[in-house]
Parts: structure tokens; C-alpha cells; sequence
């Protein structure tokens, strides 16, 4: 789709432009064109075969039986419990990933930004959850929680605090905040790396005419950091929100979506996979991905305004 | 902002501190708080990983003991995981779907990366807006309809039938971070080959190609650990150990008995798929982060 409206004749280019720059368009379009032809078709049209796939009941009993149903399946979806307790789950699970990998991940850049002995030392120690197949960090996790094994249910007891002898993964909220912690774990280094780079981009000069004016660490922090680091933090809000609302891989192993676990991803696929309702299974997963679309969408017009404001503040 | 313009009049005649703190090169003492944050953030990213390994070493009733370090530590876990059939097989699948992935969508994407940083093309910011916003597609909206697709046509549990989806992912991240690559090469060499009469294809191939090969290989590396990472498509595509990449296996893996624990096993698997990454993390730690923040900054 993308390929037709470039075609070479089409429109402008011709006549006024020389040849070379019509030859270097009719490259680029040759160039592009694989992927885009690929990704349209291995993303574009599933989605559109799944919204047909949505407005079906299939036989569970006789394969290739379907009845046309309209929008029966968004309607039960909707009115049900399970997509809005799904939905509330994976907004739950974002927000407290989300907000608390920013804080870290900006107290992580702001320590990877200091010269110290040791500093190339802890990068490579941060970076390693990060390369961490996401369903290990979930086994890792589930080990350091185990009622009797777990190093943090040990220590917990140890101390006589409460959680000790909790079975983490079999409570709801218990199995929340591992599955928050297995996140934490592993993608707080991506964070602090994109706030590192806004970091170093900040030139020292700011920081020591704040200091000739007297402004102390925090002062100099809260009044020039943070608002020259927003590009930064709401870009790194960006990647780690989208990749938050998908969330399948740590529910689907720590807790198989039991006990508040379950995320919007996670109940597509169990009635896709598990009981075998195509039809209720495509409307779910067409309703994730309205979900995650819309967000991006807010985020975008959001952030577009958030970087457009920086930038004018700049000059 | 403005607690600093407030002060600016009160402190004027006040005498000068000691020379600026920062060093730019040189290394600085931190501060005693600094360094139990620096620990902090150390133990958080390695106690986990011990405690894998710690569990890893365990079989039997130690396996319920918090023991910190095993008190009979048996490689009994690994050598059961090395004689798992399905665990082998699995990763034969992983090495072949990453490899294949990685592979096809750098070339690819090397190609559209380059019309995308250096030819002159239309709607350009159209295109990449799209190409960024299919990375940020929810896999299981993919997942559900190509499983239907599959089993009609006979990919279903293949493993060229999981590399077409995974591409779809691979390209659209390739292409950013090659594009932002690209563009950081400088033009005077591209136009001294124009100049020699060189054609765009000429230019993109004798000049950006063997330039690119530091991004190339960032790039590579992100695409891999991604592809390998991968789970839900994997987990919707996939039902024998013939085409299940590592992560599913692990995800459902059974202890070698029925007296066994498998979590013992399972953290064995585990670590061994984990030393890889950790070894490539070790030597290209530089490009993983170039990679990273490659167009963060810009934008």
C-alpha cells in the first residue's frame, strides 16, 4: 500500500526534476520495498483476517464450521468479567512497572553518569538482567520467592517480617509484585541507558553556572536535570509503556494467569489456545490491540507536545 | 528554574566555592551515601542471578532448603537437562530461527534503511511513522489470526512457519536503529563517490556498506537477542518439541521423574541459556548500548 502512492510518475516528480534525483527516488522505493510489501503482509493482513475471524462462532466439535455473528463476540467480551478484569490487570501491572523503572532507571543514569573507579564495572553489571531471556527472568524470580527455598521469603523470616511464609505466586497481590519485580529486574537498564543518553547530552556549562549562583546538588538537579532529561524519560515512558500493556511472558509462567495475573494478552491467547474459542479469542485479541493503539496514540500527541515545549524553551 | 534566577541576587558577592566538582576525565571520590547506592544497585542486578545458580545446584530435599550455599551441590540438574531430548531439539530450533531471522532482516533492512537516512523519497516521515508503529503492535493481535492462517496452509508448527511472524518484529527494529546509523555517516563521502560518477546503489554499496559495519553489527546483536527472547508467538505457533524454540521449552519443562522437582532442572536450563547472552553482554557491551540509545537522542 505504502508502494503504490511512491510509484515513479506519479504526482510531482517528472518533468521538473532532473534525472538523477528521479533515478535516486525510483532506488528508494526499489530499496524499501521489501520490507514494507513483507511487514504489510505478515502485519496488516492478520489483523484484517482477524477482525473477520471475530465476527464468527466456530464449532469447537467440527473444524471449519462458523456461523457469522456480527459483533456477538465484542458484546460478550465486553459485558463479561474476564476482559475488564484483564484489562484493569495489564493497566495495573504498567503503571507500577512503568513509574517504577523511571525512578530507578533515572537514579541508575544518574550514577552511570559519574566518573568513578568502578563505573565501566557497574554498567556491565546493569546491562546483564537486560540480555535475560524474560522467561528465565521469571524462573529467577520464582526461585528467589519459593515458600521454603526463596532467598527473599528466607530473609523475610528470618527478620520475623511479614511474607515469609507467604506463598507468593498462589495470592493475588502477593503474585502481582513478583511479576512487577521479574520487570523491574529486567528492563530498568533500558530505561536508565535512554536516561543516560539524555544525560550526556546536557553540557557541563548549565550545571556550573548553577553552581556559581550557589544552588546546591538538588537544587541544580530539580531545576535543570529533570526538565533537560523530559525528552529522555518520556521517550523511555514510550517504549516501556507499549512493551508493559503486552505483557505475556512473566504471568504466563510465574502464575499461568491465575490470581489477578491475568493480562489482556494472556486471556486472547488462553481462549485462542486453551479452549479453542477462535471466534471470542480474535475479538479479545482485537480489542488488546485497540488498546495498546490508543495509548500509543495518546502518548504520541502527549510527548509530541511535551518535546515540542522543550525545544522552544531551548532557544 | 526559578529557585535559581531567586538566588542569583543574594549570592552574587558571596565568596567562590572550591573549583567545580565535576571532572570530565578525571575520577572522582564519591560520596560514602553514593556508594551504598552503587552496592545497592550491584546486588539487585546480581543476587538473582546467584540465587539461580544456587538453585540450580540443588536436587532433592535440599531443593526446600534456603540453604545459601547447597550443601551437596550436584551438576545431577545439568547433565538431566543435557540428556532431555526436547531441550536439545530446542535449541537446534532457536539457533536456526535466530540465525535465519537475524540474517534475512539485516539485509532487508540495510536496504531500506539506507533509502530511509540517505535517498531523496516521499513521505518519508509517513513511512517511518508506520515502520515504528508496527513495533509497537501487540504480538498476540498477530498471533491469533496467522494461527488460523497456519493450520490451513500447513505452517502451522513449522519453523519456517514462526520465522515469518518473527521477521515482521526483526525488521521494523533493524530498520530504526540501521537508519540512525546511517545517517551518522558523514555525506562528503558519499558525494566524492558521486563525484567519481558512482551511481546511488554504487555509493550505498562501496561506501555506506563498509562504513556501516560497526552499526551493522549492533544491530545484529539486538535483532538476536530479540528473536531469541521471543515468546508468544512462539508459544501460539508452535505444539511439538520439533519446532519450539528454547524459551517455550523451558516454559514447559517437567522434571526428568516424577520424584524430581523440576524446578532444580528448570533452573539449570535456565543458566545454561543464560551464559551465552552473558558472555556476548561481556564483550559488546558498548555496541548493545550504542544500539540502545541509537536515535534516542536525536529522535
Amino acid at each position: 500500500m505504502a508502494v503504490k502512492f511512491l510509484s515513479p510518475g506519479s504526482g510531482v516528480s517528472g518533468r521538473g526534476v532532473n534525472g538523477r534525483d528521479r533515478a535516486e527516488r525510483r532506488l528508494a522505493v526499489r530499496m524499501a520495498a521489501p520490507s514494507l510489501v513483507l511487514m504489510a503482509l505478515v502485519a496488516a493482513v492478520p489483523i484484517g483476517y482477524a477482525l473477520w475471524l471475530s465476527l464468527n462462532q466456530y464449532s469447537v466439535r467440527t473444524a471449519g464450521l462458523s456461523r457469522f455473528v456480527g459483533l456477538e463476540n465484542y458484546v460478550s467480551a465486553l459485558t463479561g468479567p474476564h476482559w475488564w478484569a484483564a484489562f484493569g490487570q495489564t493497566f495495573l501491572f504498567a503503571g507500577l512497572s512503568v513509574s517504577l523503572e523511571l525512578v530507578l532507571g533515572t537514579a541508575m543514569a544518574l550514577l552511570l553518569n559519574l566518573a568513578f573507579r568502578g563505573r565501566a564495572l557497574l554498567r556491565t553489571v546493569v546491562l546483564l538482567p537486560y540480555a535475560v531471556v524474560t522467561v528465565v527472568s521469571a524462573i529467577t524470580w520464582e526461585t528467589m520467592f519459593q515458600p521454603n527455598l526463596g532467598l527473599v521469603t528466607n530473609v523475610l523470616s528470618m527478620l520475623g517480617l511479614p511474607g515469609g511464609d507467604v506463598v507468593w505466586l498462589g495470592e493475588r497481590g502477593y503474585a502481582m509484585a513478583v511479576i512487577v519485580l521479574a520487570d523491574i529486574w529486567k528492563t530498568t537498564p533500558f530505561a536508565a541507558l535512554i536516561i543516560l543518553a539524555g544525560l550526556q547530552v546536557i553540557p557541563a556549562e548549565t550545571y556550573e553556572a548553577a553552581e556559581l549562583d550557589g544552588a546546591s546538588k538538588w537544587q541544580a538537579f530539580i531545576g535543570i536535570t529533570l526538565p533537560l532529561l523530559r525528552p529522555a524519560i518520556v521517550l523511555a515512558a514510550i517504549f516501556r509503556t507499549m512493551d508493559a500493556l503486552r505483557v505475556f511472558d512473566l504471568p504466563f509462567v510465574l502464575t499461568r494467569g491465575a490470581n489477578g495475573t491475568e493480562s489482556m494478552s494472556m486471556l486472547a491467547y488462553t481462549q485462542l489456545r486453551e479452549n479453542r474459542l477462535v471466534g471470542e479469542g480474535s475479538a479479545l485479541s482485537i480489542l488488546t490491540f485497540l488498546t495498546v493503539m490508543a495509548v500509543s496514540v495518546v502518548y504520541i500527541r502527549f510527548a509530541g507536545g511535551n518535546i515540542r515545549d522543550v525545544a522552544k524553551e531551548e532557544q | 528554574m526559578s529557585i535559581l534566577t531567586a538566588q542569583r541576587t543574594t549570592t552574587a558577592q558571596a565568596p567562590l566555592r572550591k573549583a567545580p566538582k565535576r571532572r570530565l576525565r578525571g575520577e572522582a571520590k564519591l560520596h560514602p551515601v553514593v556508594w551504598v547506592f552503587v552496592v545497592a544497585v550491584m546486588g539487585f542486578s546480581l543476587i538473582p542471578f546467584y540465587w539461580l545458580v544456587n538453585t540450580s545446584l540443588k536436587t532433592g530435599p535440599s531443593l526446600s532448603k534456603g540453604e545459601l550455599f547447597p550443601s551437596q551441590p550436584t551438576i545431577g540438574n545439568y547433565l538431566a537437562v543435557f540428556q532431555n531430548p526436547e531441550f536439545l531439539l530446542a535449541l537446534r530450533n532457536s539457533v536456526i530461527i535466530a540465525v535465519v531471522t537475524t540474517t534475512v532482516a539485516l539485509v532487508f533492512a540495510s536496504f531500506a534503511a539506507y533509502a530511509l537516512a540517505r535517498l531523496k523519497m516521499r513521505r518519508k516521515a509517513l513511512i517511518l511513522t508506520l515502520i515504528l508503529s508496527v513495533t509497537t503492535f501487540p504480538a498476540i493481535a498477530i498471533a491469533a489470526p496467522i494461527f488460523s492462517i497456519w493450520r490451513e496452509i500447513g505452517l502451522y508448527d513449522t519453523l519456517l512457519g514462526l520465522i515469518i511472524p518473527k521477521l515482521t518484529f526483526a525488521l521494523p527494529l533493524a530498520i530504526y536503529t540501521l537508519t540512525s546509523f546511517f545517517r551518522e555517516i558523514p555525506r562528503e563521502l558519499e558525494e566524492s563517490a558521486y563525484m567519481d560518477g558512482a551511481t546511488p546503489f554504487m555509493a550505498f554499496r562501496k561506501v555506506i556498506l563498509p562504513l556501516a559495519v560497526p552499526g551493522l553489527a549492533t544491530t545484529a546483536i539486538l535483532v538476536f537477542i530479540s528473536v531469541w527472547n521471543e515468546f508468544l508467538l512462539a508459544v501460539t505457533l508452535t505444539t511439538s518439541p520439533e519446532a519450539r524454540p528454547v524459551p517455550v521449552a523451558i516454559a514447559f519443562f517437567s522434571g526428568t521423574s516424577e520424584f524430581d522437582q523440576p524446578l532444580g532442572t528448570i533452573s539449570a536450563a535456565s543458566v545454561i541459556i543464560t551464559v551465552p547472552l552473558v558472555i556476548l553482554v561481556l564483550l559488546c557491551q558498548r555496541r548493545i548500548v550504542s544500539g540502545m540509545t541509537a536515535g534516542a537522542v536525536k529522535g
